[in-house]
């Protein structure tokens, strides 16, 4: 127990020298950020929303119990302390007292237990309150067979929240930082219904509020005064712009009417890095490029060799070089590297020269029962995109020379792509990918438990989803991690899957944009931003 | 007048209702759904959204469901934009777009019109080879290549103008956006008004006219030029389909708040009500311009009027 206080009192330390930000002199008078934002923001109603952008938008709007360092590290959000208990079970939450909403009210653990009620209710029809499983009978309240206030969170005081878990869940504090976690404010969802979080309506407890919502233009955040922070937050104003569009938003980014892409387009990032290097950011995303071999089928099905022989002849350090380009990194693991405590399980010929993979592949594909003179005749299937069509290309030639193997290159629409791979009927190799949606292994292992809803292998091993449930219910850190590597290690000999690289977040960033820290989840908090001199 | 009117207005209702369903049956035939993504529900929670949004009733139900609400003038709730109803978003889409699009239609007139009589009546000189040239290359680049040209020489080299966003409307960001939809339109009608107006040119009445000493302006702008319009009001009826699937690729490219974009968005996420609400509220409008065209085409024509 103490040593966990003295973490949090490091943790909180830190954020104090984190917060002393910039020099006031460097600071230009204006502090208003342009961000673009890729596609249009579904909804800013945290328990409905999806996808990244308005992921973006409600980080800035609202604050959970925890909060993520510019570096990606959790501390203190609306929560400014917190207690586990010994069983790993029970947290108790302090809540700030100073903390307030952006119309004056206070913040209170009733704020927060109305809003995880609400998260989970089944006629809230929200996709993510799966991330709040780990809470008691949060599964059973989603599938409406429990009711609202059986739900493992209460209030004990204005100030202090305890939430029951089903069992001790090492990386709840990460869960948190999520949208499906936000408070709401009650009376405003009670009289407006399902408008609340419109411009004029929205009352949110982050460092921002909404000032203005234009659908398909901006959405416009101006600083909230009664946030407790407030102090420290540099920037007054921020625009976010939905452009799906990579190379309209390159082209406002270089007319300067936006400070921070959210991508970048591929076929002009030889372009970018010749012209704009000093503002281009590349950095680890917690992401997976792969393929999945479909097991339910011929010649995949009870064919181990085959898809060892199909993985070991793919070079993915040409693939990363010469193909995506990008800064990618092969991949020879399932949770790609850079998970804080955990070193993932490696591919046994990982190290092993090109040669060597060659000779292997060529044995086991003669084992699996094909030959130059009797070659393979394989498809892989990828959604429509350039991207996706390069590496599939380069794939198939990998394969025919160093197997013989004859591809047939198939793309579909995202959607129909989506079904097929679910439907499990025609795909034999297919294109995936996978963005963690917090910071801990489990969010990779998870995909290939035997009934997963990624899991479109169709990969089942008892072993593998053994390991993973003792996994789920070990407290120590380390034994856990141990646990899971050594599932990993099961679904690497198995080959379900090929990894193949890992992602990279990419952003242009104007070089008056301070602090902008790149960190695994790509998340990048307006509030801990500023404006330089220019 | 009043009966062919009438006629015509009746018969548009048919035409909606099969646009209208085979829409309403193709979304739904395409594979996937709009709450499909990578990760597969948990049934649960499929099962609570299908719920909300009455997606477990059976199809036909649906149908009924949905025509139901359309004679109440309501198109449902967006699936993707869960704080907004479609009508909602036609409300704040619309006007955006009919601004671009009556801008970009009234340049092409005056433009294209002007063009196509100076080359008419400079036929197969140094200014008709001009005109038509242009034309025919305003004709064959698409606006999703002639767009982005735009942005890169006005915006980003010259930095006169926005390269993309609405802004409240202000000329400066309409401007590019306007000339993309626009150019080829005036393409189009440069190349009609310079063949009808050569057609008209040759014609006994402008010959009549002539002969009776008229100057040229007069002979021009008050005989030859009102039947020489014929086709160019005909082509209004496409030209406005035109502009608005050109709304499509336009508002994309310059981040405009317009309906276009909302029925490409609508229609890559499966947003079933969306995407049913432009459909109709498009067909709708181009039966009804179209009809306007005839209209105004009776009115040009006498010799349609009492047909």
């Amino acid at each position: 127990m103490m040593h966990r206080f003295l973490l949090l009192s490091l943790v909180l330390l830190n954020s104090v020298v984190f917060a002393a930000g910039p020099d006031p002199a460097m600071l230009a008078k204006e502090q208003v950020l342009h961000r673009g934002n890729g596609a249009e923001v579904q909804t800013l109603d945290p328990h409905r929303s999806e996808g990244v952008p308005s992921a973006n938008i409600l980080r800035d709007l609202y604050e959970g119990l925890t909060l993520e360092a510019p570096d990606g590290r959790i501390v203190p959000g609306t929560a400014s302390s917190w207690e586990i208990s010994e069983d790993g079970r029970r947290y108790t939450f302090h809540i700030r007292p100073e903390a307030r909403w952006s119309n004056g009210d206070p913040v209170t653990a009733h704020d927060f237990v109305y809003g995880l009620r609400r998260s989970v209710a089944p006629e809230t029809g929200s996709k993510y309150s799966q991330i709040l499983a780990p809470i008691l009978n949060a599964e059973a309240v989603i599938g409406g067979r429990k009711p609202l206030d059986t739900l493992g969170v209460e209030a004990l005081d204005n100030h202090t929240l305890q939430i029951t878990l089903k069992a001790p869940t090492p990386y709840f504090l990460g869960l948190l930082t999520h949208s499906s976690a936000y408070p709401v404010h009650r009376t405003s969802v009670e009289k407006h219904g399902d408008r609340f979080s419109r411009p004029g309506k929205l009352v949110s407890n982050g460092a921002y509020r909404l000032q203005e919502w234009v659908i398909q233009s901006h959405v416009e955040l101006v600083r909230n005064p009664y946030y407790w922070d407030d102090a420290d937050t540099r920037i007054d104003i921020v625009y976010y712009y939905p452009i799906e569009d990579q190379s309209t938003e390159l082209k406002r980014y270089r007319a300067g009417e936006i400070d921070i892409t959210e991508a970048i387009p591929l076929q002009q990032f030889r372009w970018i890095r010749r012209n704009l290097a000093g503002e281009l950011k590349v950095s680890p995303y917690l992401g997976t490029y792969y393929y999945g071999y479909n097991l339910t089928r011929p010649p995949f099905r009870n064919n181990p060799k085959l898809r060892r022989a199909l993985s070991l002849a793919i070079n993915r350090e040409i693939l990363v070089e010469k193909i995506t380009g990008m800064g990618e990194k092969p991949l020879y693991s399932w949770v790609p590297e850079g998970i804080a405590g955990y070193q993932p399980a490696r591919l046994d010929y990982a190290d092993w020269p090109q040669k060597k993979r060659i000779a292997e592949a060529r044995r086991l594909y003669a084992e699996a029962g094909y030959s130059r003179a009797n070659p393979l005749t394989v498809e892989i299937r990828y959604n429509t995109s350039e991207n996706h069509k390069k590496v599939a290309i380069a794939i198939a030639a990998m394969w025919k020379q160093a197997l013989g193997v004859k591809v047939r290159l198939v793309n579909e629409e995202w959607k129909v792509f989506l079904e097929n791979r679910k439907r499990k009927q025609v795909t034999q190799v297919f294109r995936a990918g996978w963005i963690g949606d917090y910071n801990a292994p489990y969010t990779f292992m998870e995909i290939l438990k035997s009934n997963h809803g990624l899991n479109d292998s169709a990969y089942a091993n008892p072993e593998y989803d053994a390991l993973l449930a003792d996994a789920a219910v070990e407290t120590d850190a380390e034994k856990r991690f141990a646990l899971l590597k050594q599932a990993e290690a099961i679904a690497l000999r198995d080959h379900p899957v090929i990894p193949l690289y890992g992602y990279v977040s990419k952003h242009l960033v104007k070089p008056w944009v301070g602090n902008f820290t790149p960190n695994i989840l790509d998340h990048h908090y307006t509030k801990n931003l500023y404006i330089l001199k220019h | 007048m009043l009966g062919y009117t009438l006629k015509r207005l009746l018969g548009a209702i048919p035409t909606l209702l099969i646009l209208l369903t085979l829409a309403f049956f193709m979304m739904r035939l395409a594979p996937g759904g709009p709450f499909d993504t990578e990760k597969s529900l948990p049934p649960e929670i499929q099962a609570n959204l299908d719920r909300k949004y009455h997606l477990d009733e059976p199809l036909l139900q649906q149908y009924g469901r949905y025509l139901w609400d359309l004679l109440h003038g309501d198109f449902g709730p967006s699936f993707q934009y869960k704080d907004y109803s479609v009508n909602e978003l036609i409300a704040t889409g619309f006007p955006v777009s009919m601004r671009l699009g009556v801008a970009a239609i009234l340049i092409a007139l005056v433009i294209g019109v002007t063009l196509g009589t100076l080359a008419a009546l400079r036929q197969n000189r140094a200014t008709d080879y001009t005109v038509m040239t242009l034309a025919m290359t305003g004709i064959s680049i698409p606006n999703f290549v002639l767009a982005p040209i735009l942005i890169l020489v006005f915006a980003v080299h010259l930095g006169w103008l926005p390269a993309g966003g609405w802004n409240d409307g202000q000329w400066r960001n309409l401007l590019l956006p306007i000339v993309g939809l626009a150019l080829p339109q005036i393409a189009y009608i440069a190349r009609l008004m310079r063949g009808s107006m050569i057609e008209v040119l040759h014609s006994n009445a402008i010959r009549t006219a002539r002969a009776k000493g008229l100057p040229e302006r007069v002979v021009i702008l008050r005989h030859a030029l009102k039947p020489a319009l014929l086709p160019v009001i005909s082509f209004l009826g496409p030209a406005t389909a035109a502009v608005i699937t050109g709304s499509v690729v336009i508002e994309q490219i310059f981040g405009i708040p317009g309906l276009g974009r909302y029925f490409v968005q609508g229609a890559l996420n499966r947003d079933y009500t969306l995407v049913m609400g432009v459909v109709v509220f498009y067909g709708t409008l181009i039966i009804l311009f179209n009809f306007i065209v005839d209209l105004l085409y009776a009115a040009l024509d006498p010799r349609v009027r009492y047909r």
